[in-house]
């Protein structure tokens, strides 16, 4: 469901057995673990990255993947999210993975249905992303090895973000010391403070020295009332320029969880350039969901 | 009918304390205390047993679920639940659908609930018409129906120019207005406090200021127009500050809170439970805190239940989706009495607030227990314990957050107009 859900040594046992299916040549192995099993994709918002990695993760397992499209469905006809599920569970689905606008649709349909069925949260509303920060965590690994000395900080709409808040629990469970929070106070949430964040509003002091830059999209479809002049104004004063980053360390990554908005939260140079990881969280987000797949298909999340 | 009520504890609002007592009845009213009249043959005696003798609570926020709103429960079906809990009067909110904003609605409602003679029921006529804020209602025509003051219900009233005129035209017919005081555009999209809750959660907020912006400019246009203004469900430590600095000054405004702000905050939508999904949103615990202290310091004189019933699918939801509301019949009378353990009150002042000071507010005779007064009474063992679950909430509406709760206090008998209305199994009657 979320982050704050899984204790640390959860986080570490997904991320291990993540970089178990990564071969080491750096390809992922089609396995046998979920055979048989029906997996559904129950999407009632967009995704390219979330839906297509869990796909194909899915299909790696050598489960049968079945993609429900809400826009196409009888949720256009009035048909309740509970009834959705119901009927899709009727049909024999043996989990589902399920991302929707409502924060806590997950959790709703998680005590709604058998405790045996594994519900997967794909992020809800604001609320959280918990698959999408166990593949920042992977990458941040990756690149940086210990955790415990970090600085990290995440920059842009928070408020609006279900990744933002599912990274700062992840962050905070694997031990970095220092998570910063770069944005206008109109993207803040007021007591984002109970977070255990530093807060900054100008970019060029929150990036100093930071090891991570996790940078964040500007949220268009959650934000209901003026929060910003413009893109414009918002790249001038937060948007991640080559000039700005060469404030963070000089080794340090660039991840974003996509889709990126060149020219708003982050230049083109920047995204196409030698300190971006962006790419390399989207494959590793093929390894982590196998493990978080196989992982709760065996009841272990 | 001629009722004796013999043997109880005589909880009088316009008395300073409990005493041992009788009630006597006849012709609808109570006509002597302590010792029978002359010639008086009661056609039942009731042995309230050392119980209370209450007056019967006086519910100044109950949704009828009529006109329009029959799959959630009807006016029968309420009103039979609110005698059951010792709930004599029960005034409905404009809400309704059609909204009561003609006069044949409000005869419409007084005709429906007459079928059954159970609990009182009274209304408040919308403020606009259709509650849309941009036409006044026939003030005038709802008064004469009926309706005992107007309300704009909870939706907001953006455009100032209408709010100002219409608390002129009420109060040119004295009727009280009865406002919920939310900004819109604050409030717009917000289910829960805006808060630790709401960032945890992900859920959009309500900041204070969506409600102290329009506590105060309702208070000012009080001050411009001299209107008798009665502010609803104040939910803000700081609207109960606004609010008694309005009364220093000698502003003619009262006020209530929904009883459920007095038990529950923000921290109870934890999990994204939609019980706790409600209008205005459950606040902070300093918020409680001024709640609280606004009724010992008496700026709050009167608590509500703000019943709201709805069927399960309303709340069977992710949160942000599902209605907001509490049903809150069953409980009313039982949080009221756990108030001891919260308020610095005696029996007599804590059972005023939902009796004698409803009935103020409302501009109604009953609410007392003084000689000559409508005989609507409730006798009350205060310390039965029992828990509220599903099956023995007696409201259509099963969307309550105090199912499981352990509750104190239960109902025996209720007199409305001076006819027996409900008898429990627990009583005995002669």
């Amino acid at each position: 469901m979320t982050i704050a859900d899984l204790s640390p040594e959860s986080i570490i046992n997904i991320l291990n057995t993540a970089k178990k299916f990564i071969t080491p040549d750096g390809k992922i192995q089609k396995t046998a673990d979920l055979a048989g099993k029906t997996v559904t994709n129950v999407f009632f918002e967009p995704s390219t990255r979330t839906r297509t990695t869990f796909e194909i993760a899915a299909k790696k397992l050598s489960a049968d993947i079945l993609n429900f499209n809400a826009q196409i469905s009888s949720t256009s006809k009035g048909e309740s999210l509970l009834d959705t599920i119901r009927n899709l569970l009727a049909m024999y689905c043996d989990m589902f993975i399920i991302r929707h606008n409502d924060s806590g649709a997950a959790h709703f349909v998680a005590q709604h249905l058998p405790p045996e069925i594994p519900i997967i949260n794909a992020g809800d509303g604001q609320h959280a992303h918990p698959t999408q920060a166990l593949l920042d965590m992977f990458t941040i690994q990756q690149f940086k090895g210990d955790l415990s000395r970090l600085r990290v900080a995440i920059v842009g709409d928070i408020l609006h973000s279900r990744v933002a808040r599912s990274q700062i629990y992840a962050l905070h469970s694997l031990g970095v010391p220092e998570i910063r929070v770069v944005a206008p106070k109109t993207l803040l949430p007021t007591e984002i403070k109970d977070m255990g964040v530093h807060i900054y509003h100008d970019l060029p002091t929150g990036l100093r020295d930071v090891d991570v830059i996790m940078l964040l999209r500007l949220q268009r479809e959650r934000m209901q009332h003026a929060l910003l002049p413009n893109e414009n104004e918002y790249f001038q004063q937060y948007g991640l320029t080559q000039e700005r980053l060469s404030l963070a360390k000089p080794d340090a990554i660039v991840m974003h969880p996509g889709p990126i908005n060149r020219g708003v939260e982050i230049s083109s140079s920047v995204a196409d350039g030698a300190q971006s990881v962006i790419l390399q969280q989207v494959s590793n987000g093929i390894a982590v969901r196998m493990a978080v797949l196989t992982l709760a298909m065996a009841g272990q999340l | 009918m001629k009722i004796a009520i013999t043997n109880g504890l005589l909880i009088n609002p316009s008395e300073n304390a409990p005493r041992s007592s009788s009630i006597y009845i006849a012709a609808g009213k109570i006509i002597a205390h302590d010792h029978a009249p002359e010639n008086f043959t009661p056609d039942i005696t009731l042995d309230a047993q050392g119980n209370w003798i209450c007056p019967g609570l006086i519910d100044l926020s109950a949704h009828p679920g009529e006109p329009g709103f029959t799959h959630k429960t009807t006016i029968a079906h309420e009103a039979h639940a609110a005698v059951q809990r010792g709930i004599t009067t029960l005034c409905y909110p404009p809400n309704t659908s059609p909204v009561i904003d003609s006069a044949e609605i409000v005869e419409a409602i007084h005709q429906r609930a007459q079928k059954n003679q159970l609990a009182r029921i009274v209304t408040l006529g919308a403020l606009t018409k259709e509650l849309a804020s941009t036409q006044l209602s026939p003030m005038a025509a709802l008064k004469q129906a009926g309706c005992v003051g107007v309300s704009n219900a909870k939706q907001p009233i953006t455009d100032t120019r209408i709010l100002y005129n219409a608390l002129e035209y009420a109060a040119t017919f004295d009727l009280t207005v009865f406002l919920f005081a939310t900004d819109a555009f604050l409030t717009q999209g917000g289910c829960v406090h805006e808060g630790t809750i709401s960032m945890r959660l992900g859920l959009a907020g309500i900041p204070h200021c969506a409600e102290t912006i329009a506590v105060a400019r309702a208070l000012a246009l009080q001050k411009a127009t001299g209107a008798r203004l009665h502010l609803c469900r104040l939910s803000c430590a700081e609207s109960v500050e606004l609010v008694q600095q309005a009364q220093r000054n000698g502003q003619s405004v009262t006020a209530d809170v929904a009883i459920h702000q007095l038990f529950l905050t923000e921290l109870d939508v934890e999990g994204f439970n939609t019980a706790c999904h409600v209008q205005p949103p459950l606040r902070t615990f300093g918020d409680q805190q001024g709640l609280i202290a606004g009724i010992e310091s008496g700026v709050i004189t009167a608590i509500c239940s703000d019943h709201e019933p709805h069927e399960s699918a309303a709340k069977l939801q992710p949160f942000p989706s599902s209605i907001p509301g509490i049903s809150g019949t069953d409980t009313l009378l039982s949080l009221t009495l756990s108030l001891t353990h919260k308020l610095k009150l005696t029996p007599n002042q804590l059972i005023s607030l939902v009796t004698a000071k409803p009935a103020q507010i409302l501009g109604l005779p009953q609410g007392t227990l003084d000689i000559n007064s409508p005989a609507d009474i409730c006798i009350v063992d205060p310390e039965m314990r029992w828990t509220l679950t599903k099956e023995n909430m007696l409201s259509r509406g099963k969307n309550s957050p105090f199912i499981g709760w352990p509750l104190q206090g239960e109902v025996h008998a209720t007199v409305v107009a001076g006819t027996l209305r409900f008898l429990s199994n627990n009583t005995q009657s002669v």
